[in-house]
C-alpha cells in the first residue's frame, strides 16, 4: 500500500516542495494542502513543513494555529494519524498545543544554517521507527528559533517517557538537554528543528533523512 | 526625501515650476530644457518628479550607456541580452535560466538591515517577471576594516538584512564574497545576484499591449519610502553622518512575507496565462514600470492615481507616481481574465487593484486623479527612457597612476615568518553564510565557501528531471583594478570563469555589476572605461556574453572615490551532474600538483597590503589565449573525476589557496619548491592547484602537458601541519583557530 501524506502549505511555508520530493522519492504519496482547507480526507499522514508560515513576525507559529486545517490536524492527530513537524511545522506543533514547549530564539541570536549530527534517542515515534536507536545521523539545521526550552515538569516527563527523540550531538543553538525532536505521548505527533528532506540524496551530502522519512511512511502505513 | 518632501510637496504639482525645483531634484538646467523641449511646454511638478527619476544616474545609465556598447553581448546560449529585467540563457533539457546582478550600496550604507533586506527583494522581482522562479541568491559584499565600529554596524546589519529577507522569502543564498577595505569604509558595496529557472516556453517580457487591456497593480500598498530613492540616493555621493541620517527615509522598508505570496501568486498567474505582460516595480516606482511598459508595447497607458491604495491619506500624486515602496508588481490583464486574476491574488492573500488601462493614444503616459478625473500629468512614454540624457563624460587617466604603477612592491622586506603572514590572510566566511539559509530547494550540491557554488537544475514547476547542474561564481578585486582597471577587470572575469570551471562547468554567460566614484571625476570615467574594455577583452577571448549588468556610480563619501569595483557573476553549465564535483579540500596521501605558472609579481597583492599596507605596482600579466586552455583543461580534469580536491589561485596566492585547502578538509600538507614569499603570495592569473590520488595525479600531468599547460608537483597532502619548506610550518590547529575566529574576533570589540 502505498502511504499518501498530505503536506501542508501555510502561504509563507517553504518546504513543501522538498518534502514532497523527498517522499516520493521513497515511494510515497505527496500532496501539498491549502491551509486554508479543512479536510485531510485519504491522507494517511500529515506533514508541516518549514518555512514562515503566515510571515511568523509575531512569534513563529502563532497565527499559523488559527489556519483552518490546523483544527482537522488536530482531530487527525487525536484519532492517531502521524503528524510531523519539521522546523516551522514543530514551531506550529508547540503553538497549536499538539507537543509541549516552545521554541525561542537562538542562543547565539544568530540565524543558523549548516549541517550537525543528531541522535536516535527511541525508536518509538512515527519518525524514528526505522531507525536504529543510538545511530547519529547527519542532518541539516536551518532556523532563528531552534532554542527548544520547556518547564522542569514536562522536561521531566519527556525524558522519563522517552518522549525525546533527537538530540544533537554538539548542541548547536542552546536547547534544553540538547532536544532537537520530541514527540507525544501517543508518539505519533513528532516535531524536531533539523530537516530530514534536506539529507535525501548523495549529491546533498547526506542520505541520513531518508531513514526518517521511511519511518514516517511506514507508521502511515499503520 | 526630505528634499523632495520639502521643495514638491510644499510647492504642490499644479502651477508654474520654480527656477530651483528642477536642480533640487537632481535635474540640471540642460536636462531641465531638453524636458521642456520635449513636452513642447513647460512640465508640472508631477512630470518633472518623473523625469528626474527616471533620467537619474541609477535609471538612465547616462554616463555609462555609451561605454557598455563595448561589450560583447551575443551566444549560442543567449535567450535574451542586456535590457530587459534580466538576461537568459537556454540550459538545454527545455529549462531557461534567468540571471541578473544589482547594487543596493547606498541604501546600505545609511541603513543598512532594510537597504540588504530590500535589495534582496528587488532582485528576486526582477526574475519572477521574467516568468523563472527564484532558486538561488549570491551576495558580493564589501565593507570597510572591522576596527571601525560604523563598518561593524554596517557589516551586521547587511548579513542580517540579507538573512532576514532572504531566508523568509524562501529563495537559498548560495555564495557570495566578503572583502574588507579601507576605501569602502563609509560606502559598502552591496551587490545581490539572483538566478531563476523556467520552462524556455515561459519567457514572459515586461510589455503592456492591447488597447483596453488594464494595467493591475500587485501586492504592497504605496507609501512615502523610498520616494526618490534612485536620485536622492543612488546618484549622489556620501557627505557627513548627519545629513545621511536624513536620507534613510529613502530607504524602502521590506516585507518578504508579502513578497514570497507575491511570487507565488505572480507565477501562477503566469502558468495559467492569465497575463498579457507583467513588470516589477523597483527604482522609480510606478512612472518606471507604467513607461517601460507601455514603451516597450509601443502603446500608451492612462494611470489613475486614486485607485492606487494607498498606505497613508493625504499622499500627492508625485508620491504615489515616484514611490518605492517594495513587493509590487505591474500586471496587464485582459479584462475577460480580470476576475480569474483577482481570484489567484485573493487566495495568496495579495492585494491586486485595477490602477490603469492601455491605450493607443500615441504612447502617451497620462496621468490623471481617477478615471475621467483631472489630467495631471501628459509625457510620451518613451522619452522618459529613450531620450533620457546621454553624456560623453570627460575621461583622464589619474594624475597619481604613474606613480601608483612606479611603487613596486618587490623592495618591501620579507617576511620575518612567511607563516605569520599567512595566517592573517585567511578569513572564514562561515560567520557570514551560515546565517543564510542555502539549502533550499534540495539544489544546493557545492555550499558556500568553494570557487563556485554548484546547482541542480532543478526546481518546482520545471518539466521532467534534467541531470544538468548549474554553477556561478561572482568575483571582483579592486586592488587589481586600482593599478589597471582594464587588466584587473580581465583578469577578475578571467577568475570568475576558472572557479565555475573548477566545478566542472563550460562559463556560458556573465552579468556585471560596475561600481564606481563620481563620474563627475574625469579620473572615475577613465577607470570605468577601462575597465569595461578589458571586459570586453576577456569576455571576447572566452566566449562570454554579457548578459546583463548595473552600474553602481557616485560610490565616494568624503570627497574620496572607492577603487574601482567592477563585479562579475559568471554562470556556468555542467552536462552531467552525477555525483558531487570535487572541492576546496585535500586528502591524505594526494598529490599537490599546480597548473599554470607563476609570476613573482606581488603589485595588487592582498600580501602587500596586509603585511605592508602597499598598494603600488604593475600587475603579473595574463594570457588570455593560455586561459581559455587552462580552462578546458580543468573542466575535462574534473568531468574525469582526475581531481579529488581543487582550487584556483587568487588572492594570497599559492600560499592561501593551500592554506584554504587544508583547513576545508582538515588535512595538513607539505609543499616544496616554493621559491620565496613573492611565489607565495604572488596573485598571477590562470593557476589552479589540484589534489589528486595515486595514478590520477600522473594522469594530471600527463593532460597538462598535451595541453601545452605548465603542471609542476608542489607536494602531498597530509599530516596536521601546514609545511611550505623554507617558508611556513604551522600546526593545522592553529590556522584553523586564525581562520575561524578572522571575523567573531574582529566583531568582538561591539560586544
Amino acid at each position: 500500500m502505498t502511504a499518501r501524506v498530505g503536506v501542508v502549505l501555510f502561504p509563507g511555508s517553504n518546504c513543501e516542495h522538498d518534502a514532497v520530493e523527498a517522499l516520493e522519492q521513497l515511494g510515497g504519496k505527496a500532496e501539498v494542502v491549502w491551509h486554508g482547507s479543512t479536510s485531510l480526507d485519504g491522507f494517511d499522514a500529515v506533514v508541516l513543513p518549514g518555512g514562515f508560515a503566515h510571515g511568523d513576525y509575531l512569534r513563529p507559529g502563532a497565527i499559523a494555529r488559527f489556519s483552518p486545517i490546523m483544527s482537522t490536524v488536530t482531530e487527525f492527530a487525536r484519532a492517531g494519524g502521524p503528524v510531523i513537524g519539521i522546523c516551522n511545522g514543530f514551531q506550529v506543533l508547540t503553538e497549536a498545543g499538539l507537543l509541549p514547549g516552545a521554541l525561542q530564539k537562538n542562543r547565539g541570536l544568530k540565524f543558523l544554517c549548516s549541517t550537525v549530527d543528531i541522535r536516535v534517542e527511541t525508536t518509538k515515534s512515527a519518525l524514528s521507527c526505522e531507525a536504529e536507536a543510538g545511530a547519529v545521523l547527519r542532518i541539516p539545521i536551518n532556523h532563528f528559533e531552534g532554542n527548544y526550552t520547556c518547564d522542569e515538569r514536562t522536561l521531566a516527563e519527556l525524558r522519563a517517557e522517552e518522549r525525546i527523540v533527537f538530540r544533537y550531538v554538539e548542541n548547536p543553538n542552546g536547547s534544553v538537554d540538547d532536544i532537537a525532536g520530541i514527540c507525544n505521548s501517543e508518539r505519533n505527533v513528532v516535531g524536531l528543528m533539523p530537516h530530514p528532506e534536506r539529507a535525501s540524496d548523495p549529491l546533498l551530502g547526506s542520505t541520513d533523512g531518508l531513514t526518517m522519512l521511511r519511518s514516517l511512511l511506514a507508521a502511515a502505513r499503520g | 526625501m526630505t528634499t523632495w518632501n520639502r521643495v514638491v510637496g510644499a510647492a504642490g504639482y499644479r502651477g508654474d515650476v520654480g527656477e530651483e525645483l528642477h536642480r533640487a531634484l537632481g535635474l540640471t538646467d540642460d536636462e531641465a530644457a531638453a524636458i521642456e523641449r520635449i513636452l513642447g511646454r513647460a512640465p508640472n511638478h508631477l512630470e518633472l518628479a518623473m523625469y528626474a527619476v527616471m533620467w537619474s544616474e541609477h535609471c538612465s545609465y547616462k554616463s555609462s550607456r555609451l561605454h557598455l556598447r563595448r561589450l560583447p553581448t551575443e551566444g549560442p546560449h543567449v535567450l535574451v541580452g542586456p535590457g530587459e529585467n534580466a538576461g537568459v540563457i537556454d540550459a538545454g533539457d527545455g529549462v531557461a535560466v534567468a540571471l541578473r546582478i544589482e547594487s543596493h550600496n547606498h541604501p546600505s550604507a545609511v541603513e543598512p538591515y532594510q537597504g540588504a533586506a530590500t535589495g534582496v527583494g528587488g532582485i528576486l522581482r526582477d526574475i519572477f517577471t521574467m516568468g523563472a522562479r527564484p532558486i538561488a541568491v549570491m551576495d558580493p559584499l564589501r565593507f570597510g576594516p572591522l576596527d571601525d565600529a560604523r563598518s561593524r554596524w554596517i557589516f551586521e546589519g547587511v548579513v542580517s538584512g540579507i538573512s532576514g529577507y532572504g531566508n523568509s522569502v524562501g529563495v537559498p543564498t548560495v555564495g557570495g564574497e566578503v572583502v574588507f577595505d579601507e576605501c569602502y569604509a563609509d560606502n559598502p558595496l552591496v551587490n545581490v545576484l539572483c538566478l531563476g529557472v523556467m520552462p524556455k516556453d515561459r519567457l514572459v517580457l515586461g510589455r503592456a499591449s492591447g488597447v483596453g487591456n488594464l494595467a493591475v497593480l500587485l501586492g504592497s500598498t504605496t507609501g512615502r519610502d523610498g520616494i526618490g530613492g534612485v536620485s536622492v540616493l543612488a546618484s549622489a555621493g556620501f557627505g557627513d553622518a548627519v545629513a545621511d541620517a536624513d536620507k534613510r527615509p529613502s530607504v524602502q522598508v521590506g516585507d518578504p512575507f508579502e513578497e514570497k505570496r507575491l511570487i507565488e501568486a505572480c507565477l501562477e498567474l503566469l502558468d495559467a496565462g492569465l497575463v498579457v505582460g507583467i513588470q516589477d516595480l523597483g527604482g522609480a516606482g510606478l512612472t518606471c514600470a507604467t513607461s517601460e511598459t507601455a514603451s516597450r508595447g509601443g502603446v500608451g497607458m492612462d494611470v489613475w492615481v486614486s485607485a492606487v491604495p494607498q498606505r497613508e491619506p493625504g499622499m500627492e500624486p508625485f508620491e504615489v507616481m515616484t514611490s518605492e515602496s517594495q513587493e509590487r508588481m505591474l500586471a496587464i490583464v485582459t479584462p475577460e481574465a480580470l476576475d480569474a486574476v483577482l481570484a489567484t491574488c485573493r487566495r495568496w492573500e495579495v492585494r491586486a487593484s485595477v490602477v490603469g488601462r492601455v491605450t493607443e493614444d500615441g504612447g502617451r503616459l497620462r496621468i490623471f486623479d481617477r478615471p475621467d478625473g483631472d489630467r495631471l500629468a501628459d509625457v510620451p512614454a518613451a522619452s522618459l527612457h529613450e531620450d533620457a540624457p546621454l553624456y560623453d563624460r570627460p575621461i583622464a587617466r589619474p594624475a597619481w597612476q604613474d606613480e601608483l604603477l612606479a611603487a613596486s612592491p618587490a623592495s618591501l622586506p620579507a617576511p620575518v615568518d612567511a607563516g605569520d603572514d599567512l595566517l592573517a590572510m585567511l578569513v572564514d566566511a562561515s560567520w557570514v553564510y551560515s546565517q543564510y539559509d542555502h539549502q533550499l530547494f534540495l539544489n544546493t550540491v557545492e555550499a558556500p565557501g568553494a570557487d563556485a557554488a554548484v546547482l541542480r537544475l532543478k526546481a518546482p514547476g520545471l518539466p521532467g528531471r534534467s541531470t544538468k547542474g548549474l554553477a556561478l561564481s561572482t568575483d571582483g578585486n579592486a586592488r587589481w583594478c586600482a593599478l589597471d582597471p582594464r587588466r584587473g577587470t580581465a583578469m577578475a572575469v578571467a577568475e570568475s570563469a576558472l572557479n565555475v570551471a573548477c566545478a566542472g562547468a563550460r562559463p556560458v554567460a556573465l552579468v556585471n555589476c560596475l561600481n564606481f566614484g563620481n563620474p563627475e571625476h574625469p579620473e572615475v570615467m577613465w577607470q570605468l572605461s577601462e575597465a569595461i574594455d578589458g571586459m570586453a577583452e576577456a569576455c571576447l577571448a572566452l566566449d562570454l556574453p554579457v548578459i546583463g549588468g548595473n552600474v553602481s556610480l557616485y560610490n565616494e563619501s568624503r570627497g574620496r572615490d572607492i577603487d574601482p569595483t567592477p563585479v562579475v557573476g559568471v554562470l556556468g553549465l555542467i552536462d552531467r551532474l552525477e555525483r558531487k564535483p570535487p572541492t576546496v579540500a585535500m586528502v591524505p596521501g594526494g598529490r599537490l600538483v599546480m597548473l599554470g605558472a607563476t609570476v613573482p609579481e606581488l603589485g595588487g597583492s592582498l600580501w602587500a597590503l596586509r603585511a605592508h599596507g602597499h598598494r603600488g605596482g604593475t600587475l603579473p600579466p595574463l594570457d588570455l589565449a593560455f586561459h581559455a586552455r587552462l580552462l578546458d583543461l580543468v573542466r575535462a580534469l574534473v568531468t574525469d573525476g582526475l581531481a579529488a580536491g581543487i582550487h584556483d589561485v587568487s588572492e594570497g596566492g599559492v600560499g592561501v589557496a593551500l592554506a584554504e585547502m587544508a583547513l576545508r578538509s582538515q588535512v595538513g600538507f607539505r609543499a616544496s619548491g616554493i621559491d620565496g614569499h613573492a611565489e607565495l603570495f604572488a596573485e598571477s592569473p590562470s593557476r589552479v592547484v589540484v589534489c589528486a590520488v595515486g595514478d590520477a595525479a600522473d594522469e594530471v600531468v600527463r593532460r597538462a602537458g598535451e595541453a601545452g599547460v605548465p603542471a609542476s608537483l608542489l607536494g602531498e597532502a597530509g599530516g596536521d601541519r601546514l609545511i611550505v619548506d623554507g617558508l611556513v610550518d604551522v600546526s593545522l590547529a592553529d590556522a584553523t583557530a586564525a581562520w575561524r575566529n578572522a571575523i567573531p574576533k574582529a566583531l568582538a570589540p561591539s560586544r
